[in-house]
Formats: structure tokens, C-alpha cells, sequence
């Protein structure tokens, strides 16, 4: 609690106070407890599941809202805030402080409940007196409770959000509009999804085949989250395996992967500028940390000469492109970047290899990469100079527009280092550093064979000294995405 | 690098004449089943057409938004559609009034819904991957791969009618109303049928199955039991549910039942996808010692074919298999490390020291790939002496060797038999009997390996 500035303290105070108003001002001798009681108890249930070590694997990845939704349609306001509070008290919490989190999430979502099942009461989606034979079982009643329904749940998502957002403002001191942007709008599908499913739930409750049916409304949620979550893990362990690609680059190799990193977070600035779409941003970015990628058919020798090359080890060394092309080729998912692996040391003027393409005919992705990869070899250290600062680069890589460059990727690129800046240091990583002391990958850290484009100075080898032991942010970067006090729900879109 | 090994033929003849024709039996049953019903439908006329319609478009719905990206076992998951066609044949009531639909009807409907709402997909398959004629496959290979795109409509109409017969004529009889009447005990009756239904069909797909890969019965049942516990298990809770909230709430019902379903299937899909891009990656990866010059191109995913049917032969299943396949094609990845390759490749030839080395660096380096934790163990100790090893660390080892020693596609010195001799007399100390011995089984049986390149 130390740890929380003064601000959040009253916060998560105030919200506490409200959500036992909530409950206790309530309740009264009409409360359903059976109900009540067995649904607190499935909801502790789900949430325990995703906290049992053993089971950690079964469980979804956040707070599984379809039963306290389903206890907003079937209990009065108080009862059902009291289902919540159980489940969000025992549920998983991911970092420190764990207490003030647990409290916090368990007050906030009772509150949240408490307000939707306000707002399905006040418009009658529930016969007003509870325990009298409830409108929800009938027949004929679906089509005309889907809109109280609907209400409830914009009224349960607007205070988990506006919650959300408040506590962001106050803990993380992100400025306010910053913390309610898209809060909404990104919770209000999955909580909708959720919604309908506990609807289901408590229909199926009210009916006369009882709250055994019920429970089977649950069951696919449940995978359904399991399965996200998996999805998740699967995800990451994939992200690291492309990276693995690059890695085996790296015993080779050893400065390859610094900057296959950076070249990839270039390439990726430079798209988020040029308007694509955010699936294409990440295949662009996956291209340039893959671009080279072939090196691994060079011979090792040949890489790590000391000196001038011959041509016939300059030849070698331009097949790079092709050898990547070919080994990317099984992935499907890559689609433009195996374009962009193959055609990066092509020239606008036709000059490049390996198949001089010209102009327009080069792949949109590879002129991409080809900025970023010569704009991060100028301005990264190697072992024969050292680095050019920023400003140098991109006026050298202005002067190549419409030669080596297409000159809309350089103004890209100009644009986004304005927005954003460069910080190089922060992508290296601390991959390998396990291995080098292994193999025979030893003791090549001034070696690189250099055949440097004219101009430019666009790579095909050279020693970095990245620093080795900080962690890649690109990695933390995804998990960073989350906004640390709002738990992992669900259904993310 | 000789064309022979690009598609070895098949097991033992007679077994497989014996498995294509319990499959030929199996796939006649379902077809006349279907004609049956369609006809018996069509001649009456559909009994209350609307409720009809809506489960039809159901599935319709279901099989439109699932792609036909199977995972590794061939399970396609298509939950909405298989829990729509089940929760018809499940259906006593709707809104409170009896149905009258029959069990023919209820296989006409979802066959019917089944064929209209895949045939999209089977059409946009067929434009969008013309194939050469110089890569046909010769047709008794296209038997092999046409089977499980074949086998899942075949599965689901049986799985659908079974379900059907048992229910609905007990139902229809009066027998369930007196006996249990309408409460939570028919929910539970429901849920009971439905998995007594998934057990059945856990039985046929693992049988043609067998009869399409000759793989042994036991292991591919457990796998077929096991996917029933995930995929299954929402299926069939899916199914009673819709059942269920159909007869409460009526014909409404099904929208805001499928809502969520439907985000439960693209999970999945979104699931399967991500699991098949990343065997992609790791096979890639794989491939970067052949790139490299360090192995001969093919040789992991040779290594990763032989290794998963001798896995099979041995009774692994399900996860285990995954490592196996994993470990199997990154098994080389060491050499990666050395500034001169070995000769071809062949490590098996090598002074053990530096077997164990190259195992060494190729642990290190897997570790780092983001796989499960076991392959690398499995990487790091293939080259210890088999009773130090886990069960796959000796298949992959068996295996590499069997490739490394029979010169790849049983061309080299002594060809596959030679091989196999060798391995023998190193049983005592090096490899396993029993891998070596179910290793030979495979080979007798033949096994489809991958070609060159």
C-alpha cells in the first residue's frame, strides 16, 4: 500500500466504501441465499481453477465474467454484487501489490454488477419482486428481455471501465484522457459476448430443468477462454521462435541479431507511417528481423573474414537473400516479408542483386527494409568505424533517394524518427549470451566480412557491439500493451 | 538424391486392403443413410419446416465461419455446426410445444446444411491450388491424403444419426417424459447421451484413421479421447444447451446461444492457426542446417517422419508425439556451431566426444527457441548411451542413426538393411532394442517420407 501514491489509495478506498454500501444496504430476509451462495461459490470456482498451479494451464487468462453477468439477470442489485466479491478476492493477480490489487478488483466489480442488475431492474427485464416466478423461464419472454439486457451490460462495462480508468489516472498518473481512450469501446464487445452467454445462463436457471443446465452454458465459455489463453501462449512461444531463426544467424554471426532488432522496429515505424493496417506493421516488422536471414548459407568463414573479400566470397555473400527466401518459404503466415527477404538489396535504379529489379517492380516491404537495414548500419558501431549519428544517416540516406532508395520509404522514415526518435541500445537483447561461451561462435566479435553498397553504406557484415544482458523490449513491449492495473479479461478483440 | 524414398509405399498389402475397405464400408453406410433420409424427407415432407430451417441455417452458419485448417491429429473443429446438427437430434420440445420430427429428418437436415455450407470452401480449395500435372500425387496416395477431408462429413452424419436414434424415439414414446420427467434430470439424460454419442465416434474416427495410416488403434483412441475432453466436451455441452434453450425460450434462442459459440470456434480456429505457424517456424528453422550446407536437404523432417511413426508404433500419443516431432527436426541444430560441416552431415559416424558436443550446443540453442523446455532435454541428450535417455532422446537417436547409416534414402553403403544390422549390434550400449526393433516394423511396413529438398 506503501507504494501506491496518495491519490489511488482514495481511490481504491472510495470504491471499497461505495461496493459495501452496495452490498449491505441491500440485503434482507427476501435475498435468494441459495442462489446466491451457489452462484459466489461457481464464481470462486472458475477464478481458483486459473490460480491452482496444476491447473494454471486450464484455466483463461483473466476474470470470467459470464456468471457474475448471469447473477446481474437473476438477482436483485445487492445479492448479486455479493456473488462477485468472492471469485475477484480469490482470483489470480499477476504482480505486486497482491492484497491492494485483489481488493481493489473485488470492489470494482461489485460495483459494476450492482449497477447493472440496477439498470435490468429498473427496466423490468426481472419481475420487480424477487423470489416471485420470474419472467426470465418463460416462453415468450426472450425477445423482450434482450433489451433491459443489453442495458445492463452497457451499464456494467461503462463503470468497469470508468473504474479502470480512474484508478490508471490516479496510480499510473497517465493523463486522463489517455486512460479512458478506447477503455470502452475495446471491453464493450467481449463483455457483450459475455453477456449474452450469462443471459443464457440465467434463462436456463429460471426454466424448469434448474441451475444443472445452467452450468453447461459455461462450459464452452470456459474452453472458449482456455483456448484464448492458450492462444496467447502459443503466440509468444512463436514471436520467440522467429527469433530463434535470427538467432541461429547469430552463432554465425554474432552481430547479426542487435541488428536485425532494430532494423525490424524501424521497418515497423516506418509502416505505422506509411498507413498500413496493423497486421501488415507486424509482418513488416517480422521481415526486418528476419531480412537476413539467409546469411546462415554463407559459409562461416566467409562471414567472419578479416579483410577484403575476393569477388568470388562477395558472390557468395549476395546469395544471402536467396538462401533466406528459401528458408522462410514453409511459413505461411509471412507472405509479403518472404518478398521483402528475397528483394532487400535491390536498388530503385536496378542495380541491386540478385535480380535487379527496378523501380516500382521491387516489392513495396522490400524498399522498406532496404531503408531501414542501411539506416541502422550507419548509425550502429562496428568494429572498422564507428557509428554516424542520426542526423548524418538520414541526410545520406536523402542524397540515395531515387537511386539505391525509393525516396517515399526515406521520407517515411525521416517522419517517423521526428515523431518518435531513435534509442538503438534498448533492442539489443540478452539472447545468447548462454551460447556464445559454448561454441564455437567464440571469439569473433571484431570479424565481419563487409561489402558495403556504394553510398550508403547498406551491411551485409560487421562486428556490434551491442551490449549483451538488456532485456529486448520488444518483447516486453507486447506484454507492456496491458495497462498494469486492469487485469487480463478475457476476450480482448 | 534418389526419387524412390519420396513416397514409400504402403504397409503390408493385405492390411491395407483390409483398412480401405472397412473405410469404403464405412463411408457406403453414411451415403445410403443420407439418401435414405433425404428421400424418406422429401416424401412426406419436412415436419415443422421452420424449426427445420433455423437448425439448417445453423449449421449452415457454423461450417461457413470455420476454415478447413485441421490440426495435427485431423481434428477439424467445427463446434457450432456439430453441436447444432447434435442439439436438433436432441430436441423434444420447442417453446414449450412437442416437435415431430423424425430420425431421418434429422439427418437429411444436417447433411443437407452440412453439404450446402461447406461447398464454398471445397469450391474456393479447388480453384485456388491448381496442381501442375508433373506434381499429380499417383492416385493411391491421393486416397491417403483425400481421406480425412473425406472422413469428417462421413463421421459427423453418423455421429448426428446415432445420437438421433437413441433419443428421439424414447423421447417421442413418452419413456423419458415418465420416467424423468421435465427437469434438471432430462438436462443431465442429455448430457449423458451426448457423451455416450462422443465415445462412439471417438471409436469410428480412430478407425478410419487406422485404416488410412495403418498407424496402431490404441494410442490414435486415446488421442480421439483425449481432444474429447477439450473440443469434445464444448461440443456436446454446446449441444444440450441449445437443445435446452430451444425448448424453453423457443426459436429465439439460437442467436443469442450462437453468439457466443461462435467466438468459442474462432478461438479455436485463431488457436489452430497459430499452432500450425508455429510448426511452420520450427520446421523452418529446422531447415537452416540444410540451408547451411551442415545435413543433407530433407534430412530433419525425414528424421521427424521416421521418429513420429516409430512414436506411434511405441503407443506415444497426443503431446508427447509433438515433442518427438519437434525434437526429432531440430535434432542437428548444433552443427550449426561448428565453423566446417560434417561430412553429409551424418553425426552418426562421428567419435562419440563429439556427438555429445553437437548435442550440447543444440540443447543451448533450442532452449532458447521458445519450444517447450523437453525438446531441448531430448536435443541435449541424444547422443547418451540409451539408458540414460528419455524414451524420445532414444527414438531420435535410433532414428538419426538409421538415417545417417543407410545413406538417407537407402542408397548408401549396405543400404536400409545394412543400416539395421548395425543398429542391432549396437543395442547393447547405444540404442534401445525395442526402439530399434519397432523402428524395423515401421520400415517393413513402409512409411510416407518426405522427398528431398
Amino acid at each position: 500500500m506503501r507504494a501506491l501514491p496518495a491519490g489511488a489509495r482514495a481511490c481504491v478506498l472510495c470504491v471499497v466504501l461505495v461496493a459495501g454500501l452496495c452490498v449491505l444496504t441491500g440485503l434482507d430476509r427476501r435475498t435468494p441465499w441459495d442462489a446466491v451462495v451457489l452462484l459466489a461459490v461457481l464464481y470462486a470456482a472458475c477464478e481458483l481453477l486459473t490460480r491452482c498451479r496444476l491447473l494454471a494451464h486450464m484455466g483463461p487468462a483473466g476474470a470470467f465474467f459470464p456468471v457474475p453477468l448471469a447473477a446481474v439477470f437473476l438477482l436483485p442489485p445487492s445479492a448479486a454484487a455479493l456473488v462477485a466479491v468472492p471469485g475477484a478476492l480469490l482470483g489470480r493477480v499477476g504482480r505486486r501489490p497482491e492484497g491492494v490489487r485483489r481488493l481493489w478488483r473485488a470492489a470494482e466489480l461489485a460495483v459494476a454488477v450492482w449497477a447493472g442488475s440496477w439498470m435490468f431492474t429498473v427496466l423490468d427485464g426481472r419481475s420487480p419482486a424477487p423470489g416471485a416466478p420470474s419472467g426470465l423461464g418463460q416462453a415468450s419472454a426472450l425477445p423482450y428481455v434482450l433489451l433491459p439486457a443489453g442495458a445492463a451490460v452497457l451499464a456494467f462495462c461503462g463503470v468497469l471501465a470508468l473504474l479502470d480508468g480512474a484508478i490508471l489516472v490516479t496510480a499510473e498518473r497517465i493523463g486522463v484522457r489517455t486512460a479512458w481512450r478506447g477503455l470502452f469501446l475495446r471491453a464493450l464487445a467481449p463483455h457483450c459476448v459475455h453477456g449474452l452467454a450469462g443471459l443464457m445462463t440465467a434463462v436456463l436457471w429460471r426454466s424448469p430443468y434448474g441451475p444443472p443446465a445452467a452450468l453447461f452454458v459455461l462450459l464452452p465459455m470456459y474452453l472458449s477462454c482456455w483456448v484464448f489463453a492458450q492462444y496467447q501462449r502459443e503466440h509468444e512461444a512463436h514471436q520467440t521462435t522467429i527469433r530463434a531463426l535470427v538467432q541461429a544467424v547469430d552463432l554465425k554471426d554474432r552481430y547479426t541479431r542487435g541488428h536485425s532488432e532494430r532494423v525490424g522496429r524501424a521497418a515497423a515505424m516506418m509502416a505505422a507511417e506509411l498507413g498500413m493496417d496493423e497486421e501488415r506493421r507486424e509482418v513488416l516488422r517480422i521481415a526486418g528481423i528476419l531480412h537476413d536471414v539467409g546469411k546462415i548459407g554463407v559459409p562461416t568463414r566467409v562471414l567472419r573474414k578479416d579483410g577484403p573479400l575476393t569477388p568470388e566470397e562477395r558472390r557468395v555473400i549476395e546469395l544471402h537473400p536467396e538462401y533466406g527466401h528459401e528458408m522462410v518459404r514453409g511459413i505461411g503466415f509471412l507472405g509479403e516479408a518472404r518478398a521483402a527477404i528475397l528483394h532487400h538489396h535491390e536498388r530503385v535504379d536496378g542495380r541491386g542483386y540478385p535480380y535487379g529489379l527496378a523501380g516500382d517492380r521491387i516489392p513495396e516491404f522490400a524498399r522498406v527494409v532496404a531503408v531501414a537495414d542501411a539506416f541502422d548500419a550507419m548509425t550502429s558501431t562496428r568494429s572498422y568505424r564507428r557509428a554516424r549519428p542520426v542526423a548524418a544517416a538520414v541526410a545520406e540516406l536523402q542524397k540515395c533517394a531515387g537511386a539505391q532508395f525509393d525516396g517515399r520509404m526515406v521520407a517515411a522514415l525521416v517522419a517517423a524518427l521526428e515523431k518518435e526518435g531513435w534509442n538503438p541500445v534498448v533492442t539489443a537483447d540478452e539472447w545468447g549470451a548462454g551460447i556464445t561461451g559454448a561454441g564455437a561462435g567464440v571469439g569473433s566479435a571484431d570479424g565481419g566480412a563487409e561489402t558495403e553498397s556504394a553510398g550508403a553504406g547498406a551491411e551485409v557484415g560487421g562486428g556490434d557491439a551491442a551490449p549483451r544482458g538488456v532485456r529486448a523490449s520488444l518483447l516486453v513491449g507486447q506484454r507492456g500493451n496491458v495497462p498494469p492495473w486492469v487485469g487480463r479479461r478475457g476476450w480482448r478483440p | 538424391m534418389c526419387g524412390g524414398c519420396a513416397v514409400a509405399w504402403g504397409w503390408s498389402e493385405r492390411a491395407r486392403l483390409r483398412g480401405l475397405g472397412l473405410a469404403a464400408v464405412v463411408r457406403g453406410a453414411a451415403l445410403l443413410l443420407v439418401l435414405v433420409a433425404v428421400g424418406s424427407t422429401l416424401r412426406h415432407g419436412p415436419q415443422q419446416p421452420g424449426i427445420a430451417l433455423a437448425f439448417a441455417a445453423l449449421i449452415c452458419t457454423g461450417e461457413l465461419t470455420h476454415r478447413t485448417g485441421s490440426d495435427t491429429a485431423g481434428h477439424a473443429h467445427a463446434p457450432l455446426s456439430t453441436a447444432g446438427a447434435l442439439a436438433y437430434a436432441l430436441l423434444g420440445h420447442c417453446a414449450g410445444i412437442p416437435t415431430t420430427h423424425g430420425v431421418l429428418q434429422v439427418v437429411a437436415v444436417s447433411a443437407g446444411a452440412l453439404a450446402v455450407g461447406s461447398a464454398p470452401q471445397l469450391l474456393h480449395a479447388r480453384t485456388r491450388t491448381p496442381i501442375h500435372p508433373r506434381n499429380r500425387t499417383p492416385l493411391r496416395h491421393r486416397l491417403h491424403t483425400s481421406g480425412p477431408r473425406l472422413d469428417q462429413p462421413v463421421r459427423r452424419v453418423l455421429t448426428v444419426a446415432f445420437a438421433a436414434a437413441c433419443f428421439q424415439p424414447l423421447y417421442n414414446s413418452g419413456v423419458v417424459e415418465n420416467r424423468v420427467g421435465q427437469g434438471p434430470g432430462l438436462a443431465l439424460l442429455l448430457l449423458v447421451l451426448l457423451a455416450l454419442t462422443g465415445l462412439c465416434e471417438a471409436v469410428l474416427a480412430a478407425a478410419l484413421t487406422k485404416a488410412r495410416t495403418g498407424h496402431p488403434y490404441g494410442p490414435l483412441l486415446r488421442d480421439e479421447v483425449r481432444a474429447l475432453r477439450g473440443v469434445g466436451a464444448a461440443v456436446c455441452a454446446s449441444g444440450v444447451v441449445i437443445a435446452l434453450a430451444v425448448a424453453v425460450a423457443g426459436l429465439w434462442a439460437l442467436p443469442v446461444i450462437c453468439v457466443p459459440l461462435l467466438l468459442t470456434q474462432l478461438s479455436f480456429r485463431r488457436y489452430a492457426e497459430v499452432r500450425a505457424t508455429y510448426r511452420q517456424t520450427i520446421a523452418s528453422l529446422a531447415r537452416s542446417t540444410e540451408i547451411a550446407g551442415y545435413t543433407l536437404p530433407g534430412h530433419a523432417r525425414r528424421v521427424a517422419a521416421l521418429a513420429e511413426a516409430v512414436g506411434r508404433e511405441l503407443g506415444l500419443s497426443g503431446e508427447q508425439l509433438t515433442l518427438l516431432e519437434y525434437a526429432a527436426l531440430m535434432h542437428d541444430i548444433g552443427q550449426l556451431s561448428l565453423v566446417d560441416p560434417v561430412p553429409a552431415g551424418a553425426t552418426a559416424s562421428l567419435p562419440v566426444a563429439d556427438q555429445r558436443r553437437i548435442a550440447l550446443l543444440g540443447g543451448a540453442v533450442v532452449r532458447q527457441t521458445g519450444v517447450p523446455t523437453e525438446v531441448a532435454d531430448v536435443v541435449e541428450r541424444q547422443a547418451d548411451p540409451y539408458r540414460e535417455q528419455p524414451l524420445t532422446a532414444r527414438i531420435v537417436r535410433t532414428v538419426n542413426a538409421y538415417v545417417d547409416l543407410s545413406g538417407e534414402c537407402g542408397g548408401g553403403p549396405g543400404g536400409p538393411l545394412g543400416a539395421l544390422e548395425r543398429l542391432r549390434s549396437g543395442t547393447g550400449h547405444d540404442y534401445q532394442s525395442e526402439v530399434v526393433e519397432s523402428l524395423a516394423r515401421v520400415l517393413a511396413r513402409g512409411v510416407a517420407l518426405p522427398p528431398p529438398g
